[in-house]
Parts: structure tokens; sequence; C-alpha cells
């Protein structure tokens, strides 16, 4: 079974109208179990939509995607994949354990099931001492950890990103790189990564996928073959270099 | 710094001036500038207000009860309404100039036609002055909290599959409980103001408002400025509580 599987996927915003986009055209992208999958390319290139898609926010005006096997309208009732965003998103109302625990409030668990999996989950992303504060409390890069956390609260088999860490500095996006690479080796989840930074996805992926705007579409596919753990040995690796190169020269390419 | 050397610089200057202002004042009436029967000196005033506390003291809570059940009911008619009005476009688009027109509605003209419509012992006029002076500030506000929800709230839940009634609690009231009291605060010295101005126009002479007319009516100057102090109290009252309220409801805004 795939963890995504899409197929001559369309996406044509206000079809008919002086307005009309085509924000994807004709795509097709498979991802594996366990696998991370990077999108890339420049702004306007469809990557958010294709995430969009995926997560059903959006409809495809043709083609299909399923998630986890099952049509992407039924996994997103079945919450078979979190989600996070380049603004965390925290509700300011909640306290940080409150915010971790809402999808599965939503899911109707029992508040002892919740509390245990909210501390599992913030130990996973090393804030557990941060149970009892506001997001207003925490610094941009920890309220980033507590949306990672919650998105991965209900263990979903798929964790969709888009641009978790792009507002961040680079210090603390480095260091959330390496966490979140252990988060998902740890669990078990595949991943799909939308970023504009070219070392951020190949640092992270099993495969970047290089789009191309006007229409949106996939120009090109780079296996990044760089050991596991990834640390910040790889980082200085020529390995990782050649890769980096690569990548930028695939997106040359398509623009 | 300390908090305490903080709390001093921020008392102070509003302190010494007031201060200043009061002996300025008092030195102007006491110097013959002014006829006392004109503007009463802050002294005479402050002598009537203690002779009176006990009558400033009934006649604050009974304009004070009423100006309560008008911010209550005001408020959540204003809260209610502004709900169902940002759940469908075409409510909003039209309450908003309704509420407008609410809005320019002068007490001073209501008054005494809602005066007429009720028995002159009754309080219930004043009381829906002043829930109609509520109103206004509060929809507006709370219409606008209510249709600002963060969109990346709004994907989240979403993906969780959270919609209608679970998505309003969830996310649009606790989003739009600040713009809330925001109207809130305009609201509560509105009030105040609203129940005693009410007053002016006859019915029942327990309140604020009647004392004021009553003391005027007998030339009793220093004492309607002892109860003009008192209204003006009152209003501070209402004003704090509506902070404290805010404080104790939103403890995660630092």
């Amino acid at each position: 079974m795939t963890a995504v599987s899409i197929q001559a996927v369309s996406q044509v915003f206000n079809p008919g109208h002086t307005g009309e986009v085509t924000a994807l055209s004709d795509v097709d992208l498979t991802v594996a179990p366990g696998e991370f999958v990077s999108l890339i390319g420049p702004s306007g290139c469809g990557k958010s939509t294709l995430l969009r898609l995926i997560a059903d926010l959006i409809t495809p005006t043709s083609g299909t995607v399923e998630v986890n096997g099952k049509p992407a309208g039924k996994a997103r009732l079945d919450q078979e994949y979190g989600i996070a965003f380049q603004q965390a998103g925290l509700f300011e109302w909640r306290t940080v354990q409150r915010n971790v625990e809402l999808p599965l409030e939503l899911r109707g668990q029992s508040r002892a099931e919740r509390r245990s999996r909210t501390a599992e989950m913030l130990e996973l992303v090393g804030l557990a001492d941060f149970a009892r504060h506001y997001p207003a409390q925490l610094s941009g890069g920890m309220q980033q950890r507590v949306a990672i956390a919650r998105a991965l609260a209900v263990h979903p088999p798929l964790l969709l990103m888009d641009e978790p860490f792009g507002a961040l500095d680079e210090m603390t996006r480095e260091r959330l790189q390496t966490e979140l690479l252990a988060i998902c080796a740890k669990t078990g989840t595949s991943t799909i990564f939308v970023t504009h930074s070219i070392s951020e996805a190949v640092f992270l992926s099993n495969r970047v996928v290089v789009m191309s705007p006007r229409p949106g579409r996939i120009t090109a596919t780079v296996d990044i073959d760089l050991p596991s753990p990834r640390d910040e040995a790889v980082r200085q690796s020529p390995a990782f270099f050649d890769a980096v190169t690569t990548v930028r020269k695939a997106l040359r390419a398509a623009a | 710094m300390k908090p305490s050397a903080g709390g001093l610089r921020r008392v102070l200057p509003p302190l010494v001036l007031g201060i200043a202002a009061l002996t300025a004042w008092e030195l102007t009436v006491s110097l013959g500038r002014i006829a006392p029967f004109i503007l009463p000196a802050p002294s005479a005033i402050g002598h009537e207000l203690i002779a009176q506390r006990g009558n400033i003291w009934d006649a604050a809570l009974a304009s004070g009860l009423n100006a309560l059940i008008g911010l209550l009911w005001g408020t959540a008619a204003a809260v209610l309404l502004a709900m169902v009005a940002s759940r469908f476009r075409f409510l909003a688009d039209l309450s908003l100039p309704l509420a407008a027109v609410l809005n320019a509605l002068p007490i001073i003209a209501l008054a005494p036609i809602l005066n007429n419509m009720f028995e002159s012992t009754s309080s219930l006029p004043r009381r829906l002055v002043a829930g109609i002076i509520v109103f206004f500030p509060v929809f507006i506000n709370t219409l606008r909290g209510l249709r600002e929800v963060n969109p990346v709230h709004r994907e989240l839940m979403t993906s969780y599959a959270a919609g209608g009634w679970t998505f309003t609690r969830l996310v649009r009231l606790p989003g739009a409980l600040p713009f809330v009291f925001t109207g809130l605060r305009q609201a509560s010295s509105l009030a105040v103001i609203a129940a005693v101005v009410a007053e002016y126009f006859g019915g029942l002479q327990n309140g604020l408002g009647s004392r004021i007319t009553s003391a005027a009516a007998f030339t009793a100057y220093p004492r309607a400025w002892a109860f003009v102090a008192g209204a003006c109290l009152l209003g501070l009252v209402f004003y704090l509580a509506t902070l404290l309220l805010e404080r104790i409801a939103m403890p995660y805004r630092i």
C-alpha cells in the first residue's frame, strides 16, 4: 500500500472566469510508507496547492488523490494525516497541553488517554516542561514544535508540512530539521514537506520533487542518497553539496 | 526598575495634576472670580460629599443596579445577535445599518417616551435605555471578532473535520473574546451614563440622576455636584470591574 497516491491531478481556480489560473496540470506522485518527500519550486508552482489537495482542504478539478489507500476526503475524516503550516497557528487561549490535546478531543478520546498521549508528544518535541504555558509565552521555534506535536498527536501515518520552518532563524531551523527527522524515524511517519529552501529539502528528504509554475507541474524528481541518521557531518559532506547542486540545476532547468 | 517604582511613576503625574487642578479651582472660586452658585468650590462639594455619603451610596446602588441590568441584557442580546448575524452574510449586511440607526438614537429623546410607556414607579424604562446604549458597541465589536478567523485555524479545523457548532465553540467564540471586551469597555461607562441621564425625565426619585436634578432645582449646587461626583465614581467602578473581568477571562494575554 502507498502512503499517498496522486494520479493525473489538475487544479484550475476560477474556471471560465477572467481570473482563471491553472495551479496544477496533470500531476502524478506516489509516496511510499515512511518516505520523506519534499516539494520544492518557485512561488506559484502549486506546491502548497498540491499539499492542500492531499489534505482534502480543496478538491481537485480532475484526477484522484488517495491517502493510505482511501480517497482524500475519507482520509481527512479518519484523521489519517497531521498538518502543520508556516504559522504555528496555535490557539492562543489554550495552553500548550490543551493545544496538543485538541485533535484528540475532537476524536472523542477520554481525558486520561489525552493526557498520556499529550505528555508523550511534548516529550518527543522536548517541551514537557512547558505544558502549562500559553503560546504567547513561547518563542517562534517552540511554538512550531508544539504545532508539530499537535500534528502528530493522533499518530497519523502521514505528516503534511507547508514551510513549517519558513519563519524561523537559520539556527533554530537547522535544529528543528534534525529533530523532525528523529521524530519521523521514531514514529515511522511518511512526510510531505513543502519548502523554498534547497538545502532544507536535500537534508530532510529521501526524494525531492521539483516543480515549476504556469502551469504548476512536476518537472523533475531527485533521489537523495545520503547516510542516515542525518547529522551535522552529513550537512558538511561532499555528497550533500552534490545533491544540492543537482536540485539547483533541476530548478534552473525548470524555470 | 522595581515594579513599585514603575507603579509610582504611572500614578504620580495624574495625582499631581489632579491636586493642582483642584487647588487652582478652589483658589479661583474663593478669590471671588466665580460666583459660588455658578461653580461651587471643591471644598464645598467635598463637604457635601461627606455629609450626603449615605444618600449618595443609596442612589448609586439604585442607578448602578439599573446600569448593571442594562449592561447584562444589552450584552447578552448583542453577543447572541452577533453570533446569528455572523453565520449569515446577508444578515450581517442587514444588521449593521440597523445597529447604526439604533446607535444614532439619542437617549435624551428616547428616555421620556419610554418613561410614559410604563408606570412612573417602574425602573424598567431606565434599564431598557441602558441596554439599548450598550447594544451597539458590543454588537459591532463582537461581530467583527466572530468574522475574523485566522485562516490557519480555519484550515486546521477543516483538517480535523470539525465544523458548525464545534468550530464556533472552539475557535470563533474564544477568538472573538478580546473584541467582546473592547466593546464592553466602552459599554460599561455608557451604561452608567445612560442609567443616570434616563432619570432626568421623571419617574422614581431614587437614583443619582434624580438627586442631581432635585438638588439643582433647590439651588443646592454643592449637593448636586456631590452627586455628580458619585456618578463619576460609579462609572469608574463599572469600567474597572470590566477590566478586571477581562483579566480573569483572558489569562493568556500577557
